[in-house]
């Protein structure tokens, strides 16, 4: 009756405001925080491809369990997309209220950012714009992932980079991921105040350049990532769909006492 | 000063709105003028001119001239500026815009209405000393730590002039959001000690989406204002402290009669 009363006259029945909105702002950080953390691991595990197929391989099978498990599990990797899958549409649902959705608000937003030529603002816009490609580009790689979570590995992310098609997509996403992961942790950190110590204008400058140096580290890495898969891809696409075997596996050694080299 | 070539100053392009809202015939257009510059010239001293010279009707705000009362703000080349503190060699090109603060009630041309807007946020944030405490103004106030004074008085430095608002993307595009003069104000109250509100209270005051949580840190606010309050700290501040509020109501008291 209470949640009924608070709908219809937008007052709780002891004529307090609701506690909601303080939530809402505290999981839409929250959420940000941990996609935006998340995304970092994402980027250097997916880069591990740069050192060696060997090691892209042990890295896929020890998110399948390897460390704990004679065989590797890929539904571990399907419940931790799933998992990562929910808190992006949390996430989404979250900041969208954010959005300009009438035309007046977009006109004013356009015509303000476009004006005032401030830095922030146009970030936000940036934001926003790469917030609303994720909304499909995002769910996209996000359900593939969670449906084909065996088909992971050094051939078989390159086959689904290159002979899938799916590069122009990764190329979008990276773009859209890490300019608004940045964008966002630094956003954080200003809205909240968690970097701003005794100085907090000289904090928020030392943190715009960190904000751009980790923007350009992970744009770089991610090209270079990306490039690799393509590369791998082009070269194994008459072997399409063959999964990758590692050159080296540390196997269990049984020697009888005879066969010990004296 | 003798009016050598030496001493011609170069000339400025005014594009300045001009629209009166009150009269139904009139229309929103760009008006050009063209002004010879001067020594130390201000934006407020171009305006006089350009209404002595050539527009006796252009409406424009302006009383202390020394970027203290607040009334000149307006946009300049899309920033919003007070324009008494304005110099026109700031403008290499020579091309200064003029259009009025976009959010606040338009009067006629640049002359808005800030004080409609500030009133009715001061009015929301219940911008005076909330105490039970009888006062006798016979005797001395209370006496407060000198660092605690002076941080409320950093916050009092406001002058309202209306241009954390007009630089707030949020504060335009969602006219009812309290924008950081409001925001600012809440922890002016909150660091003074006379005033007896809690977090509990502020919450009640300035806890939703058109409150403290519907400040989308663009921070417009923070490098803009012309006093340099400092706008992010406060709001962050503000925004944890009362993100964390208990919840300790909404609970229905039934009551059965007969």
């Amino acid at each position: 009756m209470a949640s009924i009363i608070e709908g219809y006259l937008g007052k709780r029945v002891d004529g307090t405001k609701s506690r909601m909105p303080a939530r809402l702002d505290r999981w839409q950080s929250a959420s940000g925080l941990f996609l935006g953390l998340f995304m970092w691991g994402h980027m250097l595990f997916v880069s591990s491809i740069l050192i060696s197929k060997d090691f892209m391989y042990t890295v896929t099978k020890m998110f399948e369990g390897s460390f704990l498990f004679a065989q590797p599990h890929p539904i571990i990797v399907t419940l931790s997309v799933t998992f990562v899958f929910a808190i992006f549409i949390i996430h989404a649902g979250l900041a969208m209220r954010k959005f300009p959705y009438k035309w007046k608000e977009y006109k004013m937003l356009k015509t303000h950012a476009f004006a005032l030529k401030h830095e922030d603002t146009n970030l936000w816009m940036v934001q926003a714009f790469t917030g609303f490609m994720m909304f499909f580009i995002g769910s996209v790689h996000l359900y593939i992932l969670m449906s084909n979570a065996d088909k992971i590995g050094p051939f078989a992310s390159s086959d689904r980079v290159w002979s899938d098609g799916m590069w122009p997509l990764y190329l979008l996403l990276l773009f859209a991921v890490e300019l608004h992961g940045s964008i966002g942790l630094y956003r954080l950190c200003m809205k909240w105040g968690w970097c701003n110590g005794t100085d907090a204008r000289a904090a928020r400058k030392r943190l715009k350049k960190v904000k751009w140096a980790v923007t350009a580290f992970f744009l770089t890495l991610g090209l270079l990532t990306l490039a690799a898969y393509v590369k791998i891809g082009m070269e194994h696409r008459n072997d399409y769909g063959q999964r990758y075997h590692p050159t080296a596996i540390i196997a269990p050694l049984h020697l009888s006492a005879q066969e010990v080299p004296s | 000063m003798p009016d050598t070539a030496q001493n011609k100053g170069r000339m400025l392009t005014f594009e300045i709105l001009q629209y009166n809202p009150s009269d139904p015939q009139s229309k929103p257009h760009m008006v050009t003028y063209h002004l010879e510059e001067t020594l130390g010239m201000t934006l407020f001293v171009a305006l006089n001119m350009i209404r002595e010279k050539f527009e006796p009707d252009l409406a424009f705000d302006f009383v202390c001239r020394a970027g203290i009362c607040g009334s000149c703000g307006m946009m300049v080349n899309g920033k919003p500026l007070l324009a008494c503190r304005t110099l026109t060699k700031d403008y290499p090109d020579g091309v200064i815009r003029l259009m009025p603060m976009p959010s606040f009630k338009l009067i006629k041309d640049l002359s808005v209405v800030t004080g409609q807007w500030m009133d009715g946020m001061s009015k929301r944030v219940e911008s005076w000393i909330h105490s039970k405490e009888e006062v006798d103004i016979t005797k001395l106030e209370k006496r407060i730590e000198p660092e605690v004074a002076d941080a409320t008085f950093e916050l009092d430095r406001c002058i309202e002039c209306g241009i954390c608002v007009s630089s707030c993307a949020t504060a335009l595009m969602r006219p009812d959001f309290v924008g950081a003069v409001g925001l600012n104000r809440i922890a002016r109250f909150d660091i003074d000690p006379h005033d007896e509100r809690t977090a509990e209270d502020f919450y009640e005051l300035v806890g939703d989406d058109s409150g403290i949580f519907g400040c989308m840190t663009l921070l417009g606010c923070e490098d803009n204002c012309p006093k340099n309050l400092p706008l992010q700290e406060k709001i962050a501040y503000m925004r944890r402290k009362l993100a964390n509020v208990k919840d300790t109501g909404g609970g229905l008291e039934i009551r059965v009669e007969g």
